[in-house]
């Protein structure tokens, strides 16, 4: 009995000692956003007296933010980068699922090639394309400045990943005799892949929208390559701009670093699990 | 059969690959075969044409000793802090699946910088480095913080491993975890009885089994290390006195700031290369090992 009791006494200390080593990281994890958030509703005079104060002499304020949103632009760039997060991961989605169907159920030469193309093509990062999409698309076509070459650009890009993806989820959990019998039923190809695979595809779909999605939203090359113009601006670059005009405004940047932050912390509080699951099973497969 | 005539293939590559294959060549191939010709070329981002200069951009590359410092500087920060990533992450996944209360709460806590974009994380920690530890170190008076570590050389290389491994940590932490899960109790438990103290089995079983979430984190790492920019960008700019210059930004500067763009290409390819070479032998080593249960 004694044993036993001694195991259990043990068991709780080092129990205890993993909370405490968890809690004390979790806080030094944090504390970059506690000082952002605490700092965010002081004036500029009280956050260089005192960074570390919850409340600052002149009391919570509000003003930061009001002035933020009205000089970086706020709703314009918030909308800019939803609209471009949006209809860039949909359509990510849907041209990559059709991509890897034709690629899984066919044994054609082309569909090889392009898969082939698409896979030796995740290796290469963007830095080594920057340059030549800038001159190729800005300096031959000239259509830089523009929301939809962005939205055609992040397609381009996550293509290759999102077609790989699918193509695993299609070649292990759909089976060919469900498609099958549906075209023997009467159905066209194209039916059968919009009434029957895409649906069964969910799961994946999830996974790729959250990861694209993500990174979509967060992308700064990119946009800050192809939009010149203040109006269409996304949050990353309107940050920057902003930033590089008031860094001395203290008060000012926090309340701006928050609101870049707020949108995408507030859904993760509502879609945590699946935000979670679908980085870990993106990463996995990848 | 109609479906073995090459009209009816055509007709259905088009309909469900044919806008994809359309973007993924104008975006990706096409860009990356006029970046090799680009190499060839010397163009100043402005004018119509593009004089071949031959080799010149290739030899230019090798002769600029700020583009050598800063990969050298790329590879001894990638180096640390992929290293750190992967311990710290490795250590939260093995707390994290003890089974201790509220692991999916720390879990979902610890992913958090990775939500948030490298521009906006950087300009935090600025403030962070800039404000707060200064504060902190003049409050309990402990020298080393009293001074802001980003104006000095060394500093803000270790500021920016530091928010390296702070964003990278969760990530990795994660894929650690799905590996934790993936490998069955039972033979933790059986190597307990066999006399195994849960370290040994830890050390033992449990790791050599996790190899390719190993392998996947280091790979992750080492390519993102590589290329960092953004936080680069907005955590020091470069600075102080351009110490603090990536690769990466190196050969934006070099394209898009000083126009000399088939210079940039240049050695964007070359960054290319050194990192393909050393995350595909990191691979192949791993892989190589592999056991299975």
């Amino acid at each position: 009995m004694d044993e036993n009791k001694k195991a259990a006494q043990k068991k709780k200390v080092t129990h205890f000692i993993t909370m405490a080593v968890l809690v004390i990281l979790f806080l030094a994890f944090i504390f970059p956003f506690i000082m952002v958030i605490i700092n965010a509703f002081k004036t500029k005079g009280d956050i260089t007296a005192d960074p570390l104060a919850l409340i600052g002499s002149h009391g919570f304020i509000l003003t930061n933010f009001t002035d933020a949103m009205k000089k970086m632009n706020f709703a314009t760039s918030f909308t800019n980068s939803l609209m471009i997060t949006t209809i860039s991961t949909i359509f990510t989605i849907l041209l990559s699922a059709m991509t890897a169907f034709v690629i899984v159920r066919n044994k054609w030469k082309a569909c090889g090639l392009l898969f082939s193309l698409m896979i030796a093509s995740m290796v290469i990062p963007f830095q080594v394309l920057m340059i030549p999409l800038v001159s190729l698309y800005g300096g031959i076509f000239g259509v830089l400045n523009s929301r939809i070459t962005l939205i055609l650009m992040h397609i381009g890009f996550s293509l290759s990943m999102a077609t790989f993806m699918f193509h695993g989820a299609i070649h292990t959990s759909i089976p060919l005799e469900l498609e099958e019998a549906a075209l023997i039923d009467g159905c066209t190809r194209w039916q059968t892949y919009w009434k029957i695979v895409f649906p069964l595809l969910k799961p994946t779909i999830a996974t790729v929208a959250i990861i694209d999605a993500m990174a979509f939203w967060n992308d700064y090359l990119l946009p800050s390559l192809v939009l010149g113009r203040k109006e269409l601006y996304t949050l990353p670059i309107a940050t920057q701009a902003f930033y590089g005009t008031y860094s001395t405004d203290l008060g000012l940047v926090m309340a701006a670093l928050l609101l870049a932050m707020l949108p995408i912390l507030v859904l993760y509080l509502f879609l945590q699990r699946y935000i979670v699951e679908g980085v870990t099973s993106g990463a996995v497969k990848g | 059969m109609e479906r073995n005539t090459m009209k009816y293939k055509v007709k259905q590559y088009l309909m469900f690959a044919g806008v994809s294959t359309v973007l993924f060549c104008a975006v990706v191939i096409l860009p990356f075969i006029y970046g090799l010709y680009l190499t060839f070329t010397s163009w100043d981002g402005v004018s119509k044409e593009k004089p071949f200069v031959g080799l010149a951009n290739y030899i230019a590359t090798f002769q600029d000793a700020a583009y050598w410092q800063a990969l050298g500087r790329t590879l001894i920060y990638s180096v640390i802090a992929v290293i750190l990533v992967n311990v710290v992450a490795f250590f939260l996944a093995y707390l994290l699946t003890s089974g201790i209360k509220g692991q999916n709460f720390f879990r979902a806590g610890f992913f958090v910088p990775n939500l948030i974009g490298g521009i906006v994380l950087g300009y935090v920690w600025k403030f962070v480095f800039n404000r707060a530890f200064v504060a902190l170190g003049k409050s309990l008076s402990v020298g080393a913080l009293s001074t802001s570590w980003l104006a000095t050389t060394n500093g803000a290389m270790a500021c920016l491993i530091i928010v390296s491994v702070w964003q990278y940590a969760g990530y990795m932490m994660l894929i650690y975890v799905a590996g934790f899960m993936s490998v069955s109790k039972s033979l933790m438990e059986a190597a307990q009885i066999d006399g195994c103290t849960k370290t040994q089995a830890t050390l033992n079983v449990t790791i050599p089994l996790m190899r390719s979430s190993f392998v996947q984190c280091l790979f992750l790492t080492i390519t993102r290390c590589f290329m960092v920019y953004d936080v680069n960008l907005s955590l020091t700019k470069g600075e102080p006195f351009n110490s603090s210059v990536m690769a990466a930004m190196h050969v934006y500067n070099q394209a898009f700031s000083y126009k000399n763009y088939g210079t940039g290409q240049a050695e964007a390819l070359v960054l290319f290369v050194v990192c393909a070479i050393v995350g595909v032998t990191q691979v192949y080593i791993g892989k190589k090992g592999e056991v299975a249960a």
